[in-house]
């Protein structure tokens, strides 16, 4: 007999073979330890190869930096492997299901990627003379066009960097027009149950920010917000569909009370993903709205931004919107509209928010999937957003508490509770038992106005056979959480990493690294 | 000396016209881990009811208020270095700040510890 | 429509689990008056992959690329060549695809790179600490100048004439409603820059003092006088850094006693991107640091003992302060601040000084070229890798003469700074890595027929 080919063996599991070994590197298979760049680089190493300096005189006005800065090069394998390691220990949309309320975590598109890196595009100047820009300009004006109409708004402000800039575009462009017309309005009115930037934004232009209480039923008490309205009233802030995952039905009546006050509605838009194509702010009177092109348009979130968040503005409010937007002319050339020109063509502006155009490599993702999608597309969109939230609502109502299941469907978001878990369990348990299950969790804590508030947004880019096992998972964790099972307060068991300890992160913060003999002298 | 409690859990205890202010134990095991304190400076003026200090835990950030006006005489540095003191000892080492009051009669409307274990009770 | 999974029979499917005949059922809270009965008019139907890239490819096409063209423009956005592993790795799903790291035990890779970066920008800067990003360098200037506000309880910010235009503007729109009172003045075309009016400025009612470097004309100087100045009024001085790559050439502004240092990130790993996404680096002194705005990553240990990151000091952000925040910034700039922290790995100290080298000197041979045209002189006595001509000429129709003979040749201060007589010879010029021994003869030639 010959010698046995033994790469085909069957393996043999032993008891041992279940047990946690404990191996010489930390690392556990395809759960990889990375060190940092600062103890594994040194600052002879670099990745990159450069030419020569030619020999000059210096000028730099006897300025030179001689000391070691503390950069630590790798070599080019190097830095790949550290950073494609780094990049293990995280989820991600592309890994698996990602059901972050308030945060529409869909499928990114490759096709975005590739045209948003196209030279004409990715490695253009922002002060270029604007005749070398013509295609640029276009993109900018273009996704203008389709935001003023998916809005049915009148202009639009391209240029905040961000959800929570665009809010603060939205509430510098109320200030202005009320300042032009001399009234001093001072107060701001936000529901209870608004996103934490509202407030923040508001207070920042100088108004003072009281709440709106809300109905049983979750929804913005519209006779308690016309009792508060009068004339130091500059206008309210309202999340439509709200953070509760459900539609303001009196929206329309809430925006001409407010007019009819003398002031303005602005809506935050990171919800519009529930009603793309369905229904148009502008119809429901809406004078200001920002767009988190990163939610409802798939442009990439990138582990935490660049955001991007265009302002759809009113007749009454367009006149104040900030500098610098494009103009497209009869014969189809753009012009930008700066400094130089506001006087002329855009005098009542409240100014620049930011050194350049906007996020021009957002612009240009957020296009490619509008385009892709197209206007019947778009509706598509939110009708199967909408319906898979209340799929997944109506999948765990008997399981999990859902404080607004009684007020009617909800739109892209179902809310649950921690009500009815067991004595000493909570929803931070739940979320990191779906973290063992291999799902990021939903959103935690928000909104503040329900109890340990758990908001599921599954987005529509999710098949049915997905929310089904995640229908799964969610029932098997919340029946775990109800049934005082106690290894979900120590889950997540199997992530990279265990519960981490954020209150000595914050008390001792610890921010940068140091050299182990620095950090100790720095103690 | 006598102590008294606010309905926002700070309690001050007074001598004469002087008078120590800090957190109640309700108040800081509400709070959770304290990570950060910060204590009125020296010299700054009070007014009843006013942001006199702020506590923060991990996950939240907590006016604390003056419970009557007054003057600051002094704060408890030691917070800064290790604000566990308020979940440690809350009514002792992890006082917030020393004022001299500008109107006694405010007390009056305080309880004492007896209406404000009461007060607790009942939330 | 291949971005929607659901097919026709799941859709029926789980309409009945719901107990809705149609999808209009799930959408009766919406008033039937603001409901849209089918798709917008006017606007086209879905489109394929095919057909949306070629569209993008038409008009990319109608755009000059600077790597297509002799490049030399700056003013706070510069030419930088990239290394390929850099967008290889930002375009790893996990990163790409990531949220804010929330839920930390799934978040490593993120929060390890943010706490790298955070200290990469701390020490470019010359500072104890840095924040996570911010969204780009104009908006990092106004937030310190809001901190500044903060740590000082005063309200009158004195910004430097060298101070990029676009960021003053900002800072204006900014403090028009915070009612900070802001000191501004215009540059003079000529080497000496206005730290005597700064400091003739600071009184013990001033907040801060804003001073860029290299500043927008590209002069560098020492800013240890300015800072004594400030600190002995009890002010702080804030440094703007618009071009990270000379901070591997001259001191950094920490070390000559800024106390916020903020920039724009750019030039390292992300690109020009006609102006965005950029990334704005943050960096103080640590005894700032309850003040800063913007997310911080920190180093702690997970219920095992070991190493882990978390985002910390949160009670500073909008989500828990709500109306008392230190800022209404909800996003950084998580994506650009990987790219700048892989290019800088990937540079280390040896590559940064090299580059910072390299762009010095091709910038002195080019000054050097230029200035034997007719009429054409230097302002700067110093500078990094751009500084500023000035032109027997108006420059801004000079650079759409260049831009006809395919040079994109600067920027115009007339562009900057527009309608303003005694700055409308001055020309902009950037030289980095990037520019060739031909691209500088060549915008040579043609800036001396041009100006004939």
């Amino acid at each position: 007999m010959s010698a046995l080919n033994q790469s085909g063996w069957k393996p043999e599991m032993t008891e041992e073979c279940r047990h946690d070994v404990k191996t010489y590197t930390g690392n556990k298979a395809l759960m990889l330890e990375e060190p940092l760049i600062f103890e594994i680089g040194n600052n002879a190493t670099t990745g990159v190869d450069l030419a020569e300096s030619p020999e000059v005189a210096l000028r730099l006005n006897n300025l030179e930096r001689n000391r070691d800065i503390g950069l630590p090069g790798l070599s080019e394998p190097e830095a790949v492997r550290h950073y494609t390691r780094l990049s293990r220990q995280n989820y991600a949309i592309d890994l698996g299901f990602f059901p972050l309320g308030s945060c529409t975590m869909k499928h990114n598109p490759r096709l975005n990627e590739k045209v948003a890196r196209m030279a004409g595009f990715a490695d253009v100047h922002p002060m270029q003379p604007v005749e070398t820009v013509q295609g640029a300009l276009a993109v900018i004006n273009e996704l203008a066009v389709w935001l003023i109409k998916l809005t049915g708004m009148h202009g639009v402000a391209m240029t905040p960097k961000a959800g929570a800039h665009g809010e603060l575009c939205g509430i510098l462009a109320i200030k202005a027009a009320l300042e032009a017309r001399g009234d001093e309005r001072r107060v701001i009115l936000v529901p209870e149950s608004a996103h934490g930037t509202n407030p923040a934004s508001a207070a920042f232009a100088g108004f003072s920010v009281e709440n709106i209480p809300a109905t049983s039923e979750g929804r913005v008490n519209l006779d308690a917000l016309k009792a508060r309205l009068g004339p130091d009233v500059a206008g309210v802030m309202i999340t439509n569909p709200n953070t509760c995952g459900l539609f303001e039905r009196d929206m329309k009546a809430i925006s001409d009370a407010v007019h009819a006050a003398g002031g303005y509605v602005y809506c935050d838009g990171a919800n519009f993903n529930a009603i793309v194509g369905r229904v148009r702010p502008g119809d429901l009177g809406i004078d200001a709205m920002h767009i988190n092109l990163h939610k409802t348009f798939s442009t990439p979130h990138g582990g935490g931004g660049p955001g991007s968040g265009p302002v759809v503005l009113s007749e009454a409010l367009s006149p104040y919107g900030p500098l610098p937007f494009t103009e497209r002319h009869v014969d189809g050339y753009y012009t930008l509209v700066e400094e130089e020109t506001a006087g002329e063509r855009h005098p009542h502006s409240f100014g620049r928010m930011t050194a350049f155009h906007g996020q021009m490599g957002m612009f240009t993702r957020a296009l490619a999937y509008i385009m892709s999608h197209g206007a019947d597309g778009l509706r598509q969109v939110a009708e199967d957003a909408v319906l898979n939230a209340n799929y997944i609502l109506r999948s765990l109502e008997d399981v999990l508490d859902a404080p607004f299941a009684h007020s009617g469907p909800c739109m892209h978001e179902a809310l649950f509770s921690d009500d009815g878990l067991a004595e000493g369990f909570s929803t931070l348990d739940i979320a990191k038992g779906l973290i063992d299950e291999g799902y990021h969790p939903m959103t935690v804590y928000f909104p503040l106005v329900v109890h340990g508030a758990m908001l599921v947004e599954p987005t529509e880019t999710e098949s049915k056979a997905t929310l089904d096992q995640f229908i799964g998972a969610l029932r098997s964790v919340a029946q775990r959480a109800k049934a005082g099972d106690t290894s979900l307060k120590s889950a997540p068991h199997y992530a990279p990493r265990r519960r981490l300890d954020e209150t000595q992160a914050a008390r001792k913060p610890v921010l940068v690294w140091r050299e182990p003999e620095q950090a100790v002298a720095a103690e | 000396m006598t102590r008294y409690y606010t309905e926002d859990h700070e309690w001050i205890e007074v001598d004469g016209d002087a008078a120590t202010v800090g957190i109640t134990d309700y108040a800081q095991s509400q709070l959770g881990d304290i990570v950060f304190a910060e204590v009125p400076a020296t010299g700054a003026t009070l007014k009843k009811g006013g942001d006199a200090a702020v506590v923060e835990s991990v996950k939240a950030a907590s006016d604390v208020y003056a419970p009557v006006s007054g003057t600051v005489t002094e704060g408890n540095d030691a917070l800064e270095g290790d604000p566990a003191l308020v979940n440690s000892d809350p009514e002792g080492e992890g006082w917030f700040f020393k004022l001299t009051l500008s109107d006694t009669s405010e007390l009056d409307s305080l309880m004492d510890a007896i209406a404000y274990k009461a007060f607790v009770d009942g939330l | 429509m291949r971005y929607l999974p659901l097919t026709h029979t799941d859709r029926q499917a789980m309409l009945g689990i719901i107990g809705a005949k149609t999808i209009d059922d799930l959408f009766v809270d919406v008033p039937a008056e603001a409901q849209l009965d089918g798709p917008i008019h006017g606007l086209p139907n879905h489109a394929s992959e095919m057909a949306v890239e070629r569209h993008f490819s038409d008009l990319a096409r109608k755009n000059m690329a600077a790597s297509h063209h002799p490049f030399f423009l700056g003013a706070g956005a510069y030419k930088h060549h990239v290394p390929a592993s850099v967008d290889h790795i930002i375009q790893r799903g996990e990163f790409l695809t990531a949220y804010t790291p929330y839920q930390p035990e799934i978040a490593q890779g993120t929060l390890q790179m943010l706490f790298e970066f955070q200290t990469q920008v701390a020490r470019l800067l010359g500072c104890d600490v840095a924040n996570a990003s911010m969204y780009d360098g104009s908006t990092a200037c106004w937030e310190a100048i809001g901190m500044a506000g903060r740590v000082t309880k005063r309200t009158k910010a004195i910004l430097s004439s060298g101070l990029h235009p676009h960021y003053i503007s900002v800072a204006k729109t900014m403090a028009k409603y915070t009612g900070d009172t802001l000191d501004t003045a215009l540059p003079e075309l000529s080497a000496k820059t206005d730290s005597e009016r700064l400091l003739a400025a600071i009184d013990d009612e001033t907040s801060c003092v804003v001073v860029q470097y290299p500043d927008i004309l590209g002069r560098i100087e020492d800013i240890s006088v300015l800072s004594a100045k400030a600190h002995e009024h009890g002010a702080l001085l804030i440094a703007v850094v618009t071009e990270p790559v000379a901070l591997g050439a001259i001191k950094a502004p920490g070390d000559m006693g800024a106390d916020i240092v903020v920039g724009e990130g750019q030039s390292i790993g992300v690109g020009l991107q006609f102006g965005g996404p950029y990334v704005g680096l943050f960096a103080c002194k640590e005894k700032f640091v309850r003040q800063m705005p913007g997310r911080l990553c920190g180093e702690t240990v997970d219920a095992e003992g070991k190493r882990g990151f978390v985002l910390t000091l949160s009670t500073r952000e909008q989500h828990i302060r709500r109306e008392k925040a230190t800022s209404n910034i909800c996003t950084n700039s998580g994506l650009c601040a990987l790219a700048f922290s892989v290019h800088m790995t990937l540079l280390g100290e040896k590559g940064l000084r090299g580059l910072a080298s390299l762009n010095h000197a091709l910038a002195v041979q080019m000054a050097d070229r230029l200035t034997q045209i007719p009429g054409v002189e230097l302002v700067n006595d110093s500078f990094f890798n751009e500084f500023t001509l000035h032109l027997p000429k108006e420059a801004r129709p000079i650079v759409r003469a260049l831009a006809d003979k395919k040079i994109l040749g600067g920027v115009s201060l007339g562009r900057l700074y527009p309608g303003v007589d005694a700055l409308k010879n001055g020309l902009l010029v950037a030289v980095t890595e990037v520019v060739t021994t031909e691209d500088v003869e060549a915008f040579a030639v043609a800036l001396q027929e041009v100006l004939a």
